[in-house]
């Protein structure tokens, strides 16, 4: 048996489709060993880029006005935000649902697509499970904040205080608290699991004793044996299994922070998959936001590949699509109920004080999308990295417009009012996209960014010769005979 | 950890040898090596990879693991934790009368219960995988070999342990080498 070197190089664009053999997921001239340099090779970078250091400079000077914010919030009161009655929810809360939406693709991406077998994720799953994590970091903050008095913000959870009182458990603000913790620690789990035999790598090519010792200590002395990996395997698809439930009740318990009061356009069944389809359409667009510059900035073009992004568009498309018809739907129900006080609500939010706000979403959410349809467009990165942008600012919108819309003009025109956040509130928010990229830089410079261990699986050369998966053999005719003879 | 019996050194083992290590570059070569040394009927060995190499818990022989059924208990656990918790604190502990509603009814509690079955099995799930892998463990003899360095990048490696009662350090070399390796190193305490 020889080997199955690959002789040419794989062409950089991946993109198009050959019924004959699958698409390779890896491309250019690469094996086992350029795949560990290509990403360790960021990591063990001797000196660290300048552009590196100039974006780490904005990220925590945001991150320092973020904390300032906070300060200001706590020592002088929640009277700093715009919140007044009738719209007691404002930015704090949109805020919070479109960071725990952004976090929703990590985990899609290594749960669902796990399970689905989508071999293309490997290359992108640790970038998007980190992105997850500091996302979820920055959902937290603000319905912690939002709290008023934050020196008693564990009042939210079940341990006994001063006031001898539980926590009310028929509460979906409750159930939030234990899904978007629970989300978190999952996440963090799957995260930190999946980098164990990254962390090995970048331990055993440490030329320093500093980086052998810290990347040692983290990778908790894995000597990749198959015994080890068999475990590994079966907890990673555990965990895949026990994600993928919860990566959809996540955003669907956030929903029902919604839809179990009785405010028209807040008061409907369609909240939970309809919150759920935008946190993926959410997340994805922020992954390609990073992915795009990452990659170039770090040379990884052949490990996340044209192809890669091409089917992240793809799922944009189908994700905002579902957004679309969610909102058509719930126009739809608003007039079929019969409920004037619903259909009040939605014609108040495309033609009512807000309507620019509405008209925004619509554009980002629902029209930016169908330019992938088109392959030209959504295979050129500046295309697909302006609509991925533009995505983002319109799932913000849309949690603004669903929060401030329906709040401001709900059953009593006397008490009817015109939301405006303040300084305060922009800013905060502005400084937790510095706390969410000072993470995110962090990560990019000390940690393995790509599943090597994973991306290298599903390489040719992983595979035995014979079988024709072309790189993306399953366990069909790898298994060896008890003779240890390949069964075909 | 102790738990770990395949790694115990036997007084026995000859000249303070550990193992044997043998390394491939090649998938086919390698897990057409494993079996053979399965078929020899060695019983403390392993083979170490850079990912996971379908067909070599096959090749190798193993067993699958119980982990499943640790996890399915500890979402037992969590849910029945995550229901407990909420009749305790709401309905029992301090009666909780809110809007009329029932102080202890199942719907409502469904998202908690969920959360924490999930919660209860995926930490379970990670601890019980480094439990019975033994890890963490930052010294091991086979952190000696020079070899093992690159099975976390490009290499197949099988270590053979001087404990395994089959073990002979000329004859288990030659098998080794006539498998294909390309390098066999000794490995010592």
């Amino acid at each position: 048996m020889t080997s199955s070197a690959v002789v040419t190089p794989i062409p950089l664009d991946n993109t198009t489709d050959d019924p004959t053999r699958r698409a390779p997921l890896i491309v250019g001239d690469n094996d086992f060993a350029s795949v560990t340099n290509a990403v360790c090779g960021i990591v063990e970078m001797p000196r660290t880029p300048p552009a590196w250091w100039i974006a780490f400079f904005i990220s925590v000077s945001l991150t320092g006005v973020l904390l300032a914010m906070i300060g200001y919030l706590v020592t002088t009161g929640i009277g700093v935000w715009g919140l007044q009655t009738p719209v007691a929810w404002g930015w704090a809360i949109v805020n919070f649902v479109f960071w725990v939406g952004i976090g929703h693709a990590g985990t899609l991406i290594s749960a669902i697509l796990f399970l689905l077998r989508q071999k293309w994720r490997t290359s992108i799953n640790r970038f998007a499970e980190g992105m997850t994590i500091f996302a979820v970091v920055c959902a937290g903050i603000f319905p912690g904040i939002h709290v008023g008095r934050v020196w008693v913000a564990y009042w939210l959870f079940p341990i006994p205080n001063q006031m001898a009182m539980w926590p009310q458990f028929r509460s979906p603000l409750l159930w939030d608290v234990f899904a978007v913790g629970t989300y978190a620690t999952v996440s963090l789990l799957f995260w930190y699991m999946g980098m164990i035999p990254d962390l090995a790598t970048i331990r055993d090519r440490a030329r320093s004793k500093i980086r052998w010792f810290v990347y040692g200590v983290l990778s908790l002395g894995w000597r990749s044996s198959n015994r080890h990996w068999h475990r590994f395997e079966m907890a990673y698809l555990l965990l895949a299994a026990l994600a993928t439930p919860l990566v959809l009740s996540v955003h669907s318990v956030v929903s029902f922070d919604f839809a179990v009061s009785i405010v028209p356009g807040w008061h409907t069944t369609i909240f939970p998959p309809y919150f759920v389809a935008g946190a993926i359409f959410s997340g994805f667009a922020m992954v390609v936001t990073l992915v795009i510059p990452t990659r170039k900035f770090f040379h990884l073009e052949e490990i996340i590949t044209l192809r890669h992004l091409e089917s992240m568009a793809k799922i944009m498309l189908a994700t905002g699509m579902m957004v679309g018809l969610a909102y058509s739907t719930e126009f739809f129900i608003a007039w079929y109920s019969g409920n004037s006080y619903e259909a009040f609500a939605f014609v108040n939010r495309a033609f009512g004080p807000y309507a620019w706000a509405y008209w925004i979403m619509v554009s980002c959410n629902v029209i930016v999308p169908q330019l992938f349809w088109v392959k030209r467009l959504r295979t050129n990165l500046a295309v697909l990295w302006g609509a991925s942008i533009l995505i983002n600012v319109g799932m913000w919108f849309e949690r603004f417009v669903i929060v401030v819309s329906s709040l401001s003009r709900d059953f009593l025109p006397s008490s009817w009012g015109y939301y405006r956040p303040t300084v305060v509130d922009v800013m905060t928010f502005v400084g937790s996209f510095g706390l969410f990229m000072t993470l995110f830089l962090l990560f990019v410079r000390f940690l393995p960014i790509v599943g090597m261990a994973e991306v290298k699986g599903v390489m040719p050369q992983a595979h035995l010769r014979e079988v024709a998966s072309q790189g993306h053999g399953d366990y069909h005719g790898d298994i060896l005979t008890e003779r240890g003879e390949v069964r075909r | 950890m102790s738990g770990d019996a395949t790694t115990r050194v036997p007084e026995t083992a000859g000249g303070g040898v550990y193992a044997l290590v043998a390394d491939f570059d090649k998938v086919d070569v390698f897990l057409e090596a494993v079996a053979r040394v399965r078929d020899a009927g060695f019983s403390k060995w392993d083979a170490h990879t850079p990912f996971v190499v379908h067909g070599l818990d096959a090749a190798m022989g193993i067993r699958p693991t119980g982990l499943p059924f640790l996890v399915f208990g500890a979402g037992l656990t969590g849910c029945a934790v995550g229901v407990g918790l909420q009749w305790f604190t709401n309905a029992f502990d301090y009666p909780f009368l809110i809007s009329g509603k029932p102080l202890f009814s199942l719907p409502a509690n469904i998202p908690v219960a969920f959360e924490l079955t999930i919660l209860f099995s995926a930490i379970t799930a990670l601890v019980g995988m480094l439990a019975l892998n033994g890890l963490p463990r930052w010294s091991h003899p086979l952190h000696a070999s020079r070899l093992l360095k690159r099975a976390t990048d490009d290499r197949f490696l099988i270590s053979i342990e001087a404990a395994d009662p089959r073990f002979d350090a000329t004859r288990t070399r030659e098998l080794l080498e006539a498998a294909g390796a390309l390098s066999v190193e000794t490995v010592e305490v």
